[in-house]
């Protein structure tokens, strides 16, 4: 067993050289702006460019619609999945699991042609109506995530006898989901929220083809254009993804472990 | 029982009479997963449907097999011409010699096939390592957490990051160039090319990997172990007989996700290498914003070719997937 730790350790040596390497080149080479000493230029350069606080500030704020529009969608989806509808349970996880098969590139193509500004549905032709469809795709890039978030807290709550005991109380539908189911899932529909964040802010793809003044055009139109800047760029989205991640964990630790019955 | 007719009577009570209610069960029963199926339908099966029907139309919106033929035409002479107008026709060598569609459909698929193969056995023994390897119990929860963080970081920062380590003026580098005395531009490594995306991609394939393969690493029961050595068997029996056979399933099933992950990931890609590295989602992108195919049908064909590539993928990774639950509980 000795030999088989000294390899573990060798192991887990390698992998951390591989993935800490990166990030210590990264900070480096983003304090390098100045020359011979080392500064923080790079990163004050880039947190006072107005394009950067513009971008930064529209994908924030698609990412906020984007939660909102998922929630929307998942939450009373899975719940009646779980109270009425078992049998569509693989029908909805299979849809759910679609943007993981479609690669996100190939959904806005599909966006562009169905709703140009002479279809029956001109989502392309205004301003307004293109940030409904980029908030509209990026929702479906989290769908995955976002399902089986939702889907996981469910599972330890008991959603039969919660929603018995609110009809029996006169809750109608819209009370059942909003006051009783919701607060008892906060916490997964949070996590969930937080994963969606993280990958909304920085995608690229989609808000690029659609031509939205997002944060990832603006990275990639640095990092084709500057030198430092993208190394303090980078460390900045690594530090946002990291803060997500450790808000997921942190939450995970309220999450209820089991229902107090079986569903 | 009693619930459901109760919930039923809830619904259906306020609107209609109960000899009407069994007539209304069926709508107000889908009229709860009616939201999530329309927006289904329309912001993900439809686009998706309308350029798949695309691929097999010519402009005058008869049935054809032309585009799919498309792909594997070897480049031809206007394309030829356009290669020297638009910029993701010059090819790693620099030369206007333009690839066809198959040989960017080619690439990325190696490129999608080393990176889930190395981040596969990479990710495999780091959890095999926290897992099995005896080393402190921190250690296993921070390299999940890093992981987790890790398999989120791709996209434009992430190439960024390996620029500024693995680019001409990057620290590792730098650091071989000067301490080591080896440039390895010089000898033949450029971070602009296959083996530099690959190198790049890995970063979020391994803890991928580490993440999705740990939980079935922890399901291989200890009694398993005892029970191989109780009759006799040595560790190398052990492994063979034992642990390999019931990791492989979601071993090989999460090589295909990883894969179907790399293949259609573009933005790293794009912000690494520009347009010189003709992946195919690099080529759809410019066929998306400039037509550059002169060919708008051909550019549904690349779509489909990519749904068909990792639509088999995933078909795959669920019947692997289904095979290994039987074993883990």
């Amino acid at each position: 067993m000795k030999s088989g730790r000294f390899w573990a350790w060798v192991v887990f040596a390698l992998g951390a050289a591989y993935f800490f390497i990166p990030l210590i080149a990264t900070v480096e080479f983003s304090m390098r702006m100045r020359r011979g000493v080392y500064s923080f230029d790079a990163y004050e350069v880039v947190l006072g460019d107005p394009r950067f606080q513009a971008t930064f500030g529209y994908s924030v704020l698609a990412a906020v619609f984007t939660i909102i529009l998922g929630v929307l969608i998942v939450v009373p989806t899975a719940y009646w999945i779980r109270l009425r509808l078992p049998q569509l349970r693989p029908v909805v996880e299979f849809i759910t699991l679609l943007p993981l098969v479609i690669p996100a590139i190939v959904i806005v193509f599909g966006y562009i042609r169905m709703y140009g500004s002479n279809s029956p549905l001109p989502f392309l032709a205004s301003d307004t109506g293109t940030n409904a469809l980029l908030v509209i795709g990026y929702a479906t890039l989290a769908l995955p995530y976002m399902y089986r978030a939702v889907d996981t807290g469910l599972r330890t709550i008991d959603v039969r006898t919660l929603t018995e005991a609110a009809q029996i109380l006169g809750a109608g539908w819209g009370t059942i989901i909003t006051r009783v189911i919701l607060p008892n899932v906060l916490i997964a529909v949070l996590s969930g929220a937080f994963l969606t964040f993280a990958i909304v802010l920085g995608e690229f793809t989609m808000a690029s083809l659609l031509n939205r003044p997002a944060f990832g055009p603006y990275l990639q139109n640095i990092g084709a254009n500057r030198a430092y800047e993208p190394a303090a760029l980078a460390i900045i989205a690594f530090a946002i993804t990291w803060a997500c991640m450790s808000l997921i964990q942190i939450l995970s630790r309220f999450a209820p472990r089991s229902a107090n019955r079986p569903n | 029982m009693t619930d459901l007719s109760l919930a039923d009577h809830a619904i259906a009570g306020k609107t209609a009479p109960p000899s009407e209610a069994r007539a209304f069960r069926l709508p107000t029963q889908w009229l709860g997963v009616a939201p999530f199926f329309i927006f289904a339908i329309m912001f993900l099966v439809l686009p998706t449907l309308y350029l798949v029907l695309g691929a097999f139309q010519n402009d005058a919106g008869a049935f054809t097999f032309d585009n799919i033929v498309g792909i594997f035409d070897p480049p031809n002479l206007s394309n030829y011409m356009q290669c020297q107008y638009s910029s993701w026709t010059s090819w790693v060598d620099g030369n206007c010699k333009l690839p066809s569609i198959l040989a960017a459909y080619w690439i990325s698929i190696k490129i999608s096939l080393a990176s889930s193969l190395i981040g596969a056995f990479a990710g495999l023994a780091i959890a095999i390592a926290i897992v099995r390897g005896g080393l402190p119990n921190w250690i296993r929860s921070a390299t999940l957490t890093f992981s987790g963080v890790a398999s989120n970081f791709a996209g434009v920062p992430l190439a960024f990051a390996f620029l500024a380590t693995l680019g001409r003026l990057g620290l590792a580098t730098v650091i071989l160039n000067t301490v080591f005395g080896f440039n390895i531009y010089a000898h033949g490594f450029n971070i602009l090319s296959f083996w530099g995306l690959t190198l790049t991609y890995v970063y979020f394939q391994i803890p991928l990997m580490v993440v999705i393969i740990t939980p079935a690493i922890d399901g291989l029961k200890k009694e398993w172990g005892e029970a191989a050595a109780t009759l006799g068997a040595t560790t190398a029996q052990y492994w063979r007989m034992v642990v390999i056979p019931v990791i492989w399933p979601s071993f090989l099933g999460t090589v295909i996700l990883l894969f179907a992950n790399a293949f259609g990931a573009i933005a790293t890609a794009y912000a690494l290498t520009g347009s010189s590295l003709n992946i195919i989602p690099i080529v759809l992108y410019a066929q998306i914003r400039g037509d550059v195919l002169h060919n708008p049908h051909l550019g549904y064909a690349i779509a489909f070719g990519m749904i068909v590539i990792t639509g088999l993928a995933n078909v795959f990774y669920i019947w692997f997937r289904t095979r290994s639950e039987r074993w883990l509980k």
